[in-house]
């Protein structure tokens, strides 16, 4: 089983856990300023790469917490992870030394 | 005019004993009052002197003293178990010492039900449905969190080396049950 470390509780169960989507997607400040294309690409357009990505968890059955996790999409390695609201991290320093 | 009478019914009727000679045995916990509370660690401290048992600002820790106990589920949760009957009592001191700080306070006294599950195969006992590790040195005494069972989600807390308490919803209560008098037959 998958231990998935949680930036509260360490490393838990992946069972506790529920994914949620790539993380720092921010939605436009005023929507109404938005072109049809904006927002559609707000809301559908995702990066999806094969290799690092860095996504939003939830510790639903433990702390409940969200968080944000970096994840190889093709060994499903997690890298690290750290708490919503908190910068997003470099991604230079994965690629070096991540496979 | 419609006469409403309403028992209150033990999640536990209906269901039969679980035990093990020697090795393990499940007990059904009394009624209690809990609420779930939410808040900044100020809030937690004020309703502490209200609730009369510390609310644990560390995560993943339960305090308790007599019938009272206030579990951290995360960083702004707290579980308060109290004596059944208490709550009313507790929400209005709970509110007064909290006045206009933010916070929320839910009565789920009704949501929840408990038992505690003891002896000294408790810890394999629970492992049968909870993937934590649950080695003492892993999860010492005092210590308590939201986790699942199966797929049922409990609420897990260590009273003693060999006791655990378990919260779990009610309606979830027979689905847990069954898996764990199925483990007690390969105990
Ligand atoms: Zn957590």
């Amino acid at each position: 089983m998958l231990l998935i470390p949680c930036p509260y509780c360490g490393e838990r169960p992946e069972l506790e856990f529920r994914y949620a989507g790539e993380a720092h997607v921010a939605r436009p400040a005023d929507p109404m300023k938005t072109t049809d294309e904006e927002w559609a690409e707000y809301l559908y357009f995702r990066s999806n790469p094969k290799g690092i990505h860095i996504e939003r968890w939830r510790h639903i059955s433990g702390c409940a917490r969200f968080f944000n996790c970096v994840r190889d999409t093709v060994s499903d390695k997690i890298l690290k992870t750290y708490k919503a609201g908190e910068p997003r991290v470099d991604l230079k320093q994965f690629e070096k030394g991540a496979n | 005019m419609v006469e409403l009478k309403v028992t209150r019914r033990s999640a536990f009727e209906g269901l039969h004993a679980i035990g093990v000679s020697g090795k393990v045995s499940a007990t059904p916990s009394a009624l209690a009052t809990r609420f779930s509370f939410r808040g900044d660690h100020e809030a937690a401290q004020r309703a502490s002197k209200a609730f009369g048992v510390t609310l644990p600002l560390a995560l993943l820790k339960a305090e308790t003293n007599g019938t009272r106990t206030a579990i951290s589920l995360g960083p702004d949760e707290w579980l308060l178990i109290a004596e059944d009957g208490a709550a009313q009592l507790l929400a209005d001191e709970i509110e007064k010492a909290l006045g206009t700080h933010f916070h929320s306070l839910v009565d789920i006294s009704h949501r929840n039900t408990g038992f505690d599950v003891s002896g000294a195969e408790a810890a394999t006992f629970l492992a049968t449905g909870n993937p934590l590790d649950l080695h003492i040195s892993a999860f010492p005494v005092g210590m308590a969190t939201r986790t699942i069972f199966s797929k049922a989600e409990i609420v897990l807390w260590r009273k003693s080396a060999d006791t655990f308490h378990v919260e779990i919803w009610r309606s979830f209560l027979p689905f847990m049950w069954g898996l764990l008098e199925e483990a007690a037959h390969e105990l």
